[in-house]
């Protein structure tokens, strides 16, 4: 498709206010689970009438400048394994260009719909193993009373660090051991992948970080700003090349966005990794059912069943469509909320101690 | 000190989205040139990213929003 016969939209107030507000709230969430902000935002800019292509492109150029800011802050609060983050990154690159090609291929198949079929395909079943995985552990964790416990590493965690016969390895200061760099390529193949086909990598690289490489969920949240960064410089170079990248939507969404990720990152120094868990949890849960139903629609646009009413269709994708700015909602108010939450008991923690100072 | 700067990386913010828009047509025409062109978009998000970046750091912190002193 050429570039120059794409339509740019105007800019109107209400649609610069709107992205100013998803850029915000999926910046709050992006700041703190390090990922997970950015994929209401490809629908949202095209139900304003901007091409889809534009759109992504659009959205990659906002995250590589955002991700890039978060993982500075949150690199000075100690929480980014650089090397991990690199190392990741670099293979992720090379998932985005693969994943990429995969969508291609489907769409010259079969259509509008099948790539859209295969997006939410795709949606469904990673974040029904994954989101499913890091709800139980949650909940695990929550029944246990062991919230406010320093993580324990996995027993497949431990694995990877002690296994010897998978080759060269290097050493990771946030898992604190040495990281086979085998383990590392269908890591950062599959994140970049996903990032590449549902623009939210991070579903799959933060649990991986953490349930499989053994570094703490604070600190995989954070390290995958650092993978983030470098996709986004990847995919906005890609689109930029192709002339797609409109730069007044991508900096229009950066505005909100990095007041957003600013609060998020400050919100992880407050709270307990749990809640990162607790945040993605929430998240995934809820795109997952935004994902599973609008497959029937896509099914019946490309014939496999039944021929749905265009008035069923179009309900179910208003209803897909709110139910995951629902998901990024909840969770900017789950972050926000333990935000306050910790900020309070770390100013009764040092009024008590200032008291006690006086006393003495 | 801290809100003369504050209020200095504001106005360059400002100032920045200004230009963005007042050189609208300039800037979807060089966007939509394609091929090494692409260094427009990502150079102006490194820039705004700085300064855009830095500001929007301060501004929590003006407000009292900071993040929790480690030990």
């Amino acid at each position: 498709m050429d570039a120059s016969s794409l339509n740019f939209i105007d800019l109107t107030v209400g649609n610069v206010a709107f992205l100013l507000f998803v850029g915000f709230v999926g910046g709050l969430v992006s700041g703190f689970i390090g990922s997970g902000g950015a994929f209401v935002l490809t629908p949202a800019m095209m139900s304003m009438g901007v091409p889809g292509i534009v759109a992504v492109a659009s959205n990659i150029c906002h995250k590589f400048p955002k991700a890039l800011v978060a993982a500075i802050k949150r690199h000075k609060y100690g929480h980014v394994d650089l090397r991990v983050g690199i190392i990741l990154g670099l293979s992720a690159e090379l998932g985005m260009l693969y994943g990429a090609g995969v969508q291609q291929g489907i769409k010259t198949r079969l259509g509008d719909a099948g790539s859209n079929l295969y997006v939410s395909a795709a949606f469904v079943v990673v974040l029904a193993i994954v989101g499913t995985w890091v709800m139980v552990d949650a909940l695990n964790l929550y029944r246990r009373g062991a919230t406010d416990q320093e993580e324990q590493v996995t027993r497949l965690a431990r694995w990877v660090q002690n296994v010897q016969w998978l080759g060269p390895r290097f050493y990771s200061h946030g898992a604190k051991a040495h990281i086979p760099w085998l383990v590392t390529l269908p890591i950062g193949f599959a994140t970049g992948m996903l990032a590449a086909t549902i623009a939210v990598g991070g579903f799959v690289g933060v649990p991986a970080m953490h349930y499989v490489l053994g570094l703490p969920s604070m600190m995989a949240s954070a390290t995958e700003l650092v993978i983030a960064f470098i996709m986004g410089l990847g995919g906005t170079i890609k689109f930029g090349w192709g002339g797609y990248v409109d730069l007044r939507l991508a900096m229009v969404i950066l505005a909100g966005s990095l007041f957003g990720i600013q609060l998020g990152a400050i919100g992880t120094t407050y709270v307990k990794p749990f809640m990162v868990k607790v945040v993605m949890a929430a998240i995934m849960m809820l795109v997952l059912v935004s994902r599973a139903i609008i497959i029937p629609v896509y099914l019946s646009e490309l014939g496999w069943i039944e021929r749905i009413a265009d008035s069923t269709t179009a309900l179910l994708k208003q209803v897909s469509f709110w139910i995951m700015v629902a998901a990024l909602v909840v969770g900017a108010v789950i972050v926000l909320g333990s935000l306050v939450s910790g900020m309070r008991a770390h100013a009764s923690e040092k009024a008590a101690q200032a008291q006690d100072i006086c006393e003495d | 000190m801290k809100w003369i700067k504050f209020l200095a990386f504001g106005a360059i913010v400002a100032g920045l989205y200004g230009m963005l828009f007042a050189f609208e047509a300039d800037v979807i025409r060089l966007c939509k040139q394609g091929g090494w062109y692409f260094l427009f978009p990502v150079g102006v998000a490194f820039v705004f990213s700085y300064f855009h970046g830095a500001f929007t750091g301060m501004f929590w912190d003006v407000l009292g929003v900071q993040a929790k002193q480690s030990k």
